[in-house]
């Protein structure tokens, strides 16, 4: 399955990762995602049969913990560096979500 | 004694007899910064007042009969992707502008209760994407070495200052070779512990399956001592190993006659400089001469662990990003005033660099519907094979030892157009990130332009110790790590 990148394509994937892209920048990733995934196909033909995935080299140790409550951070320092913020109601502040 | 070419634990050592205070030593390091960061552009940030009050509580206590801790009055630098609470983490992003973290990381808490005095942030490939130091928004780190070359990637301010004497210690983060290749740059020791073996809570995540904060100095030994301090369980990260933490300074005994060494030699063969060849071959024999058994190994799948990291990490990555979209901290366009799916994607597209943006694409693509299974999966997969190749050599000798890099460092802009060209150079570190593994890289020779060459050896997943024994026993046997750049 050779890759092949269409403008169209990465429009399209610059819309499912929330980025905005110039034209300029739609151009250049074309060509380069191209060549990276061109160069990446070699896995491709590797005999994976039966062979199961690493996600995480320590997969196996157990990470449960007791749901004890700790201190967490006060909601006026979470808040604290938002570029906009409504300190009095503790909440962020955001452009129209429906509609917009 | 000349502070700034002095050991960690010698300077410990002195301000502990009192024959050095620790503001002394932190005034030398902050006044050695101002003098070659100018020329290196190695920091993002210096907080003096900062450093000189900690040193200070340090010279207090000890006044006051207090036990000095391993690192007690040490000066060190932290990547600027670690959060110190109070103090702006950047991770060379526009995206992260005034960005005050409100706590510190793990690994900031343990060096100050170590006693280590943060002097400052190091500039870094933006979120730690990049082999060269050349992605950062605040401009390339230069080579201490030769400033018109690259100090590697994507630790170079960290290892920059170690190697230009500001300071002894610093710590970076190693996702794909980012401690192992700047430190092989510029001539100083960088060692990238076991998955697990250090928290990276406070540590802005890139690629959580491989990312691991580990230490650059100019000796192993002082690189032991620094991971005692960092390493161990911590419950704010979850993926942090209950391995027992071992002595590590005491594994450095010099002897290595048990020691077997696997050679991947026709691995290393296929497109490694020349001048590199002759370093890594030259290293091998060295380490034969003092005792150490040399033992042919193949790694079927070690050619394809570049492919492999850069469908797993960018995929990782994409997902880790997603949280920088303007709202909670950082950048936010002001372009887009009446969208919030608008303000995300234009946020997004001025905050992050091309080469950001190149992966949260490339990350994205390979987890999108029709791609997973023949990219992403397929990687994890190959991943699984070449952990496979690592246990099988592992059964047959205890360290392997490979370059840390292809080649010697090259000129800033040379490879800056060609991304594909730019990930190939990671063919040496990558595998031990994708298998657990730790590695380290040491300082092996100069190339004929005076560049500094670095030798590489990985251990068995949590034998850090016996990685820093051939380590230390390979430096005690070379001189190549008391040379110092001639910067002035």
């Amino acid at each position: 399955m050779p890759t092949t990148l269409t403008i169209a394509d990465v429009e399209r994937i610059a819309a499912l990762a929330q980025l905005e892209l110039t034209d300029e920048e739609k151009q250049l990733f074309t060509r380069q995602l191209a060549d990276i995934l061109h160069y990446a196909e070699q896995v491709q033909a590797i005999d994976t049969s039966g062979v199961p995935a690493t996600a995480y080299v320590n997969a196996a140790q157990r990470t449960e913990r007791d749901d004890e409550p700790r201190p967490s951070l006060p909601t006026e320092e979470a808040i604290a560096n938002a570029p906009d913020a409504a300190p009095e109601a503790g909440l962020f502040r955001v452009p129209r979500v429906i509609g917009g | 004694m000349n502070v700034l070419d002095t050991s960690a634990s010698a300077l410990r050592n002195e301000i502990a007899a009192g024959r050095l205070s620790a503001a002394e030593a932190c005034r030398a390091a902050l006044d050695r910064i101002a003098s070659v960061n100018e020329a290196l552009n190695a920091f993002n940030l210096v907080d003096r007042d900062r450093a000189l009050d900690r040193a200070g509580d340090i010279d207090r206590r000890r006044a006051a009969g207090e036990a000095l801790g391993p690192l007690g009055g040490v000066p060190i630098a932290l990547k600027d992707n670690m959060d110190v609470r109070g103090m702006p983490t950047t991770a060379s992003s526009r995206i992260l502008e005034h960005f005050v973290p409100p706590y510190d990381a793990t690994v900031v808490r343990r060096l100050e209760h170590a006693g280590a005095v943060i002097v400052g942030k190091t500039n870094c490939d933006e979120f730690a994407m990049g082999s060269s130091n050349e992605n950062s928004a605040f401009g390339p780190v230069h080579n201490p070495w030769a400033l018109d070359r690259i100090p590697g990637g994507s630790s170079g301010g960290s290892a920059a200052a170690v190697a230009s004497r500001c300071v002894p210690l610093a710590l970076g983060s190693d996702t794909g070779g980012s401690i192992r290749q700047p430190a092989a740059c510029c001539g100083v020791v960088g060692l990238k512990p076991s998955y697990g073996r250090v928290s990276r809570y406070g540590l802005l995540a890139f690629a959580s399956s491989l990312d691991q904060i580990g230490p650059f100095a100019r000796t192993v030994a002082d690189a032991a001592l620094t991971l005692g301090v960092l390493a161990g369980e911590d419950r704010c990260d979850a993926t942090t190993s209950r391995e027992p933490v071992p002595d590590f300074a005491a594994a450095l005994t010099g002897d290595v006659k048990d020691i077997r060494i696997g050679v991947p030699r026709a691995f290393v063969n296929e497109g490694v400089d020349e001048e590199v060849r002759r370093a890594y071959e030259s290293a091998l024999e060295t380490l034969r001469r003092s005792g150490a058994t040399l033992v042919d190994i193949d790694l079927p799948h070690a050619k394809y662990a570049v492919p492999v990291y850069y469908l797993v990490c960018t995929a990782e990555a994409s997902s880790n990003l997603a949280r920088y979209d303007g709202v909670k901290y950082g950048y936010r366009s002001r372009a887009a005033k009446d969208s919030l799916k608008e303000m995300y994607s234009r946020t997004r597209d001025e905050g992050f660099g091309p080469e950001v943006k190149r992966r949260i694409m490339l990350g994205t693509y390979v987890l999108s519907a029709g791609y997973y299974d023949a990219f992403y999966l397929k990687a994890l997969q190959v991943r699984t094979l070449l952990r496979h190749d690592y246990d099988q050599a592992f059964e047959r000798v205890d360290v392997v030892a490979m370059p840390t890099m292809p080649t010697p460092p090259f000129r800033l802009g040379e490879k800056a157009s060609d991304p594909l060209q730019m990930y190939l150079g990671d063919i040496f570190t990558v595998s031990a990130n994708l298998a657990g593994l730790p590695g380290i890289s040491v300082p092996c020779g100069f190339s004929k332009d005076g560049l500094p060459i670095g030798f590489q050896l990985m251990g068995r997943m949590f034998d850090e110790a016996t990685v820093l024994r051939v380590a230390d026993a390979y430096e005690r046997a070379t001189d190549w790590h008391t040379r110092a750049p001639s910067l002035t």
